[in-house]
Formats: structure tokens, C-alpha cells, sequence
């Protein structure tokens, strides 16, 4: 069966995801700057907000009964630990540019970093 | 094809499919970015997408993907996957049809879609647009994922039997 052979198009169309995915990269890099703001949702709703220069641990009760604890160490933001199966939200490491999110699908909870001048507008530029 | 044939291909097409899934999720997770996956079941929709047409590798797709969730699905993600596998297995079977596409530029444009519907997804559920950084990792994750997976399905696509496939 033919696969195809490689033409011009693919060419075109390869490094036109490579150029769309590095400048869009180089948005985010140029854009970026610390936040001063922890805001924490569950659900879509803003449940708690918490300054990025306090030391802190705070127990984020997720969707179904699920548990995230977060950590705020020297401005910086992470989740700790977590219940929920994937533990993904834990391995994301450590956020404090303004913008960057920590997001725990099965809990539906996401901690965001907010305030910080000017934000950039990935959010405007999305909605 | 007679329908014992067609009954007993589709089940293996599908039973690889899962058995590929599962193989994946043995690799330690510390491995990978959070979201970021080979995608070899990939291979499985791709070599069906060529060797048996665009309605079959979407059946197999949307199988798979209710099998997934029905066995080790946990609330949302079958949405995240349905999201993800339509988006990347539509786009693939239009890039096809125009005829101007190899069979790795196919893939690594079905792999990048499908981490985009995911994550259109999760903004729609979480109600959030800061999903900035993690576009940026999944889209070049897609992009290498894609081309991996559209090298083996090119191979597959070579060297599997023709047989298989017969009518």
C-alpha cells in the first residue's frame, strides 16, 4: 500500500508546525515575568488566593472528595502531595511566572499564578 | 470481506491496539512530562488508516477508546481521549486524502492535534485559559511523538502482509 512519497507539502506543513510551536514559545518566553498571586480553583471557581512571598502548606479539597496539598516555599508554588491516581500535578514542578498553572485533572483543581504587572494575554488572546 | 473475517480482524486490530496502550503505561512516569505520551496505539489508527480506509480507523479508534475508559477510565478521560482521537483521526484522514502528504507528516500532524483536543478539553472543564506552558510542551511533544509513530507505521504499513488486509 502507498504511503506517500515526500513532497514539497510536507516540507511546508512540518516546518510550519515547528515555526508555529517556536514562536509561540518565544511569546511565552518574551511575556513571561513573576507573578505576586496563588490562586486556587476547584471547579472553575476561585477558592482561595494566597501571596507567592509567604511560606505556607494549604489542603485544596478537590472534586470528589479528592485532596491536593500545596506547598508555597520561597516564591515559589507546588503541589506536595495529592490523592489523586496520576499524581501528575505533583510532577509538575514548581511554578511562579505569572500565567503558569498547576492543573490536577481528577480533582479539578488548578493553582495559577496571577498579578505581577502585566500579564500576558495567552488568556485574552484564548477566550 | 465476509463478516466472520471482518469480526475477527477488527478484534485483533483493537485487542493490539489496547495491549499497545497497556505496554505503554508500564513506562515509569518520571520518565515523561505530565500528559506527554508516545501515543502507540497511534500506529495501530495509522496502519489501519492506510491499509483499510478512514471510516475503519476511526472505528477502531472510537473502540479503543470506549474500551479504555470503560476498563481503566476514571470520569473525565474519556472525554480527554474522545477529544484527542477525533480531532487527530479526522485531521489525518483529510491530510491523507489530499494525497500530498507522506505518511510521517500525517502522523506527526495527527499527534500534535490530538494533544490540542486534549487540552481544549481541560480548558473547557477547568474553565481556565493559563494552559500556556503546557501547550508549548505538548505541541513539540506531538510533533516528536507523531513522527516516531509515523516512521513505525511506514515500516508496518511496508512489511505488514497484505493478506491481513484482503477483501
Amino acid at each position: 500500500m502507498n504511503t506517500g512519497k515526500w513532497k514539497r507539502a510536507d516540507f511546508l506543513l512540518l516546518c510550519g508546525m515547528i515555526a508555529v510551536g517556536s514562536l509561540f514559545g518565544l511569546f511565552l518566553l518574551l511575556a513571561e515575568n513573576r507573578g505576586t498571586e496563588v490562586r486556587v480553583y476547584v471547579n472553575g471557581e476561585v477558592v482561595n488566593t494566597f501571596s507567592l512571598d509567604e511560606d505556607l502548606q494549604y489542603e485544596i479539597c478537590g472534586a470528589h472528595g479528592g485532596v491536593n496539598l500545596l506547598r508555597i516555599e520561597d516564591g515559589k508554588a507546588y503541589i506536595e502531595a495529592a490523592s489523586c491516581p496520576d499524581g501528575l500535578c505533583m510532577h509538575m514542578g514548581k511554578i511562579d511566572k505569572n500565567g503558569q498553572s498547576i492543573v490536577c485533572l481528577p480533582n479539578k483543581v488548578t493553582v495559577e499564578i496571577a498579578g505581577g504587572g502585566e500579564a500576558y494575554d495567552v488568556d485574552l488572546a484564548a477566550r | 470481506m465476509n463478516r466472520g473475517k471482518k469480526v475477527a480482524l477488527y478484534g485483533v486490530i483493537v485487542a493490539t491496539a489496547l495491549a499497545l496502550g497497556y505496554l505503554e503505561s508500564l513506562l515509569p512516569p518520571f520518565f515523561v512530562i505530565p500528559g506527554m505520551k508516545l501515543g502507540l496505539t497511534n500506529v495501530v489508527v495509522l496502519v489501519v488508516l492506510y491499509r483499510m480506509g478512514g471510516k475503519s480507523a476511526l472505528a477502531v479508534n472510537g473502540l479503543r477508546i470506549l474500551l479504555v475508559s470503560f476498563l481503566f477510565g476514571s470520569g473525565m478521560s474519556f472525554w480527554y481521549s474522545l477529544a484527542g482521537g477525533l480531532l487527530s483521526g479526522i485531521s489525518m484522514i483529510l491530510l491523507k486524502r489530499t494525497g500530498k502528504f507522506h505518511i510521517v507528516t500525517v502522523s506527526v500532524a495527527g499527534g500534535v492535534l490530538h494533544n490540542v483536543g486534549q487540552i481544549l478539553v481541560a480548558m473547557a472543564v477547568l474553565r481556565t485559559a493559563a494552559v500556556g506552558w503546557y501547550l508549548l510542551v505538548l505541541w513539540f511533544a506531538g510533533l516528536f511523538a507523531g513522527a516516531l509513530v509515523g516512521v513505525l507505521g511506514a515500516f508496518l504499513c511496508a512489511r505488514l502482509s497484505p493478506k491481513i488486509f484482503d477483501k
